[in-house]
Order: C-alpha cells, then structure tokens, then sequence
C-alpha cells in the first residue's frame, strides 16, 4: 500500500454564483501521476488553484501527508512542497533563465542558498533539455523552452508534489512528442505529479489514474482506459467541441 | 559569501570617491558646500528610496513624511537628549512608521500605495500642526553648534551605510525575492516567497533613512514648521533624481542626483515662480524619454561597444 500524499475532501470553490469545482474528493498516491481531466471550463486549473493556494476553497479539506493545508498562503504551501506551473507561462521577464530556475530553488521546499542553490538549478536545466543556456534572457527562449523553465523552476523546489497544468498545450506534434518523454523521464524518477492536460495520447501513456470532472463536479476516476471509455465522460466530451 | 576581484575594485573604488569627497568643506566655499550637501543629502534619499521601489516598482511617495517625523525628532528632542541619540531614534521611528504603512497598504496594489504615501506625508503634517494649536506654539527652533561641514560629513557616513546595506541586500536572499516580486508577484508567491514581509522589511530601510536625514539636516533650518518639513516637493524631487539615475543599479540614482541638483539650482534662480510646473515637465520628460535613466543609457551603450567588440 502506498502512502497517500495529497487528499482532498468536499473541496469546493464558489466564484459568486458560479460553482466551478463543486465537492472534489481525490487521493494521490506517492509515485503516482494522476491525470486530471475534462472539458473546457470543467474546473481544473481552479481545483490546482485551491491546491497551490492562489485562492481560499469556499469549503471542503485539503491535506499534504495527513498536515491540513487548507487554509494556508500560496508561499506557505510552495514551502511544504507543492511546486506548480501556469496554463499560461509565467516566467520572470528580466532574468536569465539561470535566475528563473533559481527562484525555485532558493524559497522552494528545501530553500538552498548560494552554491546549491546554482547546483540545484544547474541540475534541473540539464533535466529539461537547457542545460548550457542558462545565461539567455527569457525573452530569447522559444515557446517550448519557456515551459521547460517553468518546469524547471517547479522542479528546483524539490517539491513533493508537482503541479501542471496543461504543460503540453500548444506545442508541435515533434515538440509533443519531446515533452511527452520529458514527463515520463520525471514519473520514472518517482515523482508525484497532477498532471492537467487535453492530449488524449499524454494521458494514456503517463497516467497510474484519472479524475475526469465536468461542470465542477469528479464524474468519474479509475485507469485511464476505464474513464476514457466511460459512458459519462464521452458524454461530457462529446458535449464539448473540444473532444 | 566571497567577493570577487570586480568586487574588489568596486569597493576601492567607492571607498576613494566617499574619501575624496570627504575633503571637499577644504576644498570648496560656503557656496558650494551648500551644494554639496544637497547632493549628499539628495543621494541618500534617492539611493535609499531606489532598494525599495526599484525592484518592486511601487512608487513611495513617502520621503517627506519620514523626512519630517526625523527633523521633528531632532527638534523636540533636543530638549531632553543628547544630540547623537537621536539620530538612531529617529531611524527607529521611521522604521516603525514604514512598517506600519507597509502593513496596511503593500497588500494593496501599486495605486492604493502611491496615493497613500502621499496623503501620508499630509496626514502627519495636519497632526503636528494640530498639536502645536493645542499647545500654543508655533515652529521648533533648532539651535546647535552644528555646522554646515558637519552635516555635510554626517550626510557622507550615512551615504556609505546606505551603499553598503544596499550591496548586502543585493546579495541576499531578501534582494533576490524583491526582484522575483517585482517580475511576477504570483510566481514570487507560489514560489515559496512571503512577499508581504519580504515588501515590508525592505520598505523600512527608506523609511529609517529619510527619517535620519531628517534628523541630520534639523540643525541646518535652524526654524522648523510642518510646512517646511513635510513639504511634498522633497518626495517628488527624490523620485525624479532616483528615475533620471536609473534604479537598476545601486550607483544609478546617485548619477541622477548631481545633474539634476546643478539644474535645479540654476532653476530656482532663474524661475523661481516655475518651479513646480518645471517639476512636472522633467517628471513627464524622464518617464517618457528616458523609462531606465542614465543606467538604462550606459548600459545600452556599453554593451553596443561590447558587441562590437565581439565581432
Ligand atoms: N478567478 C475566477 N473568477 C471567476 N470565475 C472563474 C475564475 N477562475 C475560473 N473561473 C470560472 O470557473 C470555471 C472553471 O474554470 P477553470 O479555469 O478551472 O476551467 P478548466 O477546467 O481549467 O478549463 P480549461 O480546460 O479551459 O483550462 C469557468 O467557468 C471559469 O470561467
Ligand atoms: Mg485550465
């Protein structure tokens, strides 16, 4: 039996009227990727948003390894050790790549300093494929170079669980397929990771389990060929034109 | 933490500027000892201003009010204490104050911050006024046997105190997180990164500063009354130097300071009815024209020469 590492209980988050994630309950376990999926809107980047504290849940438990994190700041969760990354990239624009990735590992979970520090981000490059360009502005780096700081910065915090959200979209399908190796090599080193994403052959290859929400709501959990064949996700997909 | 040979030279380097600008009451006349320590007094705040607002990009309007609370200081309190006591009293003040401002305003957005400050330097002004109507008295006279050259040195040593926290803090883990906040404050947060203190511990160095220059220029008024220390040109003028200067690095605003003091200078001479309405146009003619100061200048130059260089 593995541990569990991340569980939320009845976590839901009103925006005024609107319910967008409407009483969530998921476990993670360690080692595990879990694919968290639906439709456009359905209320995922806002469930990582509850996660990583970029808003108060309206109701509802989260836990890292049994410790409530509920209702803690955003700093005090990256501390914990839940490192994310944007839908939308968002990098520091007047620092070099080196920098960027820094940031993660100076106040990230294990906050290392000076020497180490550069160590870690060194290391982390090198992980995403930018090893020796870390002196480049951001503004230099192409679109998939950009998500791969991201991640690197997510990942020089040494977080225990990993946060992405859509990290594939919008890449090539020769990108695509980089990036979808570049996950794999991290779920094989151990690590846990949600991973939010559209790319039905991402899914298939790097999910342990899915959560399939739509309007808010879990409809469905299990592997991901169990709820990609289920009767209530297709018909939530096909509901959506992004299916 | 080990310096390398730039730092080295760096620090030669300052260390022979600040002597050499140690001889000047033996070098120069009254007239431009004067001068020199309005430049003295202008790079302190501007520098000091520059830690905070540089990085973080909140424009503190606030120098006056802390300026003030320090010249009040060293009025009322040389009554009761000994000169050098009140220097770091005022500091302390002024450290309080700005923690206090901090508190209830960097959570806040940039604009809430701007226009606060500004009312702030109000505020207090109208609280010292009021206690002086209840109190029956007017301004303060300040009477030392301070003079002008030791006003001028203590405005140096603070200087170098300024310069040398500013390096520190550079280096440090709290310079590196207000440059994070000043890039993306939602990415310095989800980084790990407690913005709100890290704003607020940085906003009182400012605050210390412009309190303690306060304190240190009482004497030279010799009279002091709200309308004097806590007139709101002084914040405005340390903004403009400290943007004409540059705030990207440490020596920019002090690059700022002196043009602007000598123009200033033949300004209020020549136009002595203009002087805010010439403010507002230099305001308008750096942020447009000049968005990164001289620094942002000499930086593009060099590196042009740099990659000429290369080629
Ligand atoms: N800050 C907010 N304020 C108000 N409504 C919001 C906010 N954030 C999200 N929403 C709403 O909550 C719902 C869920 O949005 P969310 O971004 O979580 O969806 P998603 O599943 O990530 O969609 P996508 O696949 O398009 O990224 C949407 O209707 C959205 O408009
Ligand atoms: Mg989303």
């Amino acid at each position: 039996m593995t541990e569990v590492v991340l569980s939320l209980r009845g976590v839901t988050k009103r925006f005024g009227g609107l319910v967008a994630v409407n009483g969530m309950d998921f476990d993670v376990a360690e080692h595990q990727v879990m694919g968290l999926i639906g439709p456009n809107g359905s209320g995922k980047s806002t469930t990582l948003n509850l996660i990583s504290g970029a808003f108060p849940v309206s109701a509802g438990r989260i836990s890292l390894r049994g410790t409530p994190i509920t209702h803690l700041p955003a700093q005090d969760i990256a501390r914990r050790g839940i490192s994310r990354t944007f839908q939308l990239v968002r990098l520091l624009p007047s620092m070099t790549v080196q920098d960027n990735v820094m940031a993660g590992a100076v106040f990230g979970h294990r906050r290392r300093w000076g020497h180490e520090a550069e160590g870690i981000a060194q290391t982390m490059l090198e992980k995403v494929g930018l090893g020796g360009r870390g002196h480049l502005r951001v503004g230099q780096l192409t679109y998939i170079d950009t998500k791969r700081v991201e991640l690197a910065r997510a990942l020089a915090g040494e977080p225990r669980v990993l946060l992405l959200d859509e990290w594939l979209a919008g890449l090539n399908p020769t990108e695509l397929e980089t990036g979808i190796n570049l996950i794999r090599a991290l779920r094989d080193e151990g690590r846990t990771i949600i991973l939010v994403e559209h790319v039905m052959d991402a899914i298939r290859s790097l999910c342990d389990t899915c959560v399939v929400m739509a309007a808010g709501s879990k409809i469905a959990e299990g592997t991901p060929d169990q709820v990609l064949s289920d009767p209530a996700v297709i018909r939530a997909y096909l509901g959506d034109d992004d299916a | 933490m080990s310096l390398t040979a730039t730092d080295w030279r760096n620090l030669s380097l300052s260390a022979l500027a600040l002597l050499a600008a140690a001889c000047l009451p033996w070098v120069v006349g009254n007239y431009h000892l004067t001068i020199g320590v309005t430049i003295a007094m202008y790079a302190v705040l501007a520098t000091s201003w520059a830690l905070f607002s540089g990085p973080t990009h909140y424009i503190s309007l606030a120098t006056a009010a802390f300026f003030g609370v320090g010249a009040y200081v060293t009025g009322i309190g040389l009554q009761h204490l000994p000169y050098w006591v009140l220097l770091p009293l005022a500091g302390l003040i002024g450290a309080v104050m700005a923690a206090l401002v901090g508190l209830a305003t960097l959570r806040l957005s940039g604009v809430y911050f701007v226009i606060f400050t500004l009312g702030l330097a109000e505020f207090v002004r109208q609280i010292i006024t009021w206690g002086q109507n209840v109190s029956g008295t007017k301004g303060l006279y300040v009477l030392t046997s301070i003079t002008e050259r030791d006003i001028y040195w203590q405005l140096l040593g603070l200087a170098a105190l300024v310069w040398a926290l500013g390096w520190l803090i550079g280096r440090s883990r709290l310079g590196f997180a207000l440059r994070i906040i000043g890039d993306d404050e939602t990415v310095a947060k989800h980084s790990g990164i407690n913005t709100a203190r890290a704003k607020i511990l940085l906003f009182m160095v400012p605050g210390a500063v412009a309190a303690i220059t306060g304190a240190v220029l009482a004497p030279r008024y010799v009279y002091i009354e709200p309308a004097l220390a806590f007139t709101p040109m002084l914040s405005f003028q340390v903004v403009i130097m400290a943007l004409l200067g540059g705030t990207g690095r440490l020596w920019g605003p002090l690059v700022g300071v002196i043009p602007f003091t000598f123009l200033w200078e033949a300004i209020s001479i020549s136009f002595p009815n203009q002087t805010t309405l010439l403010l507002g146009v230099a305001f308008l003619l750096i942020v447009y024209f000049l968005p990164r100061g001289f620094v942002g200048l000499i930086e593009d130059a060099r590196r042009r020469m740099g990659s000429e260089g290369a080629r």
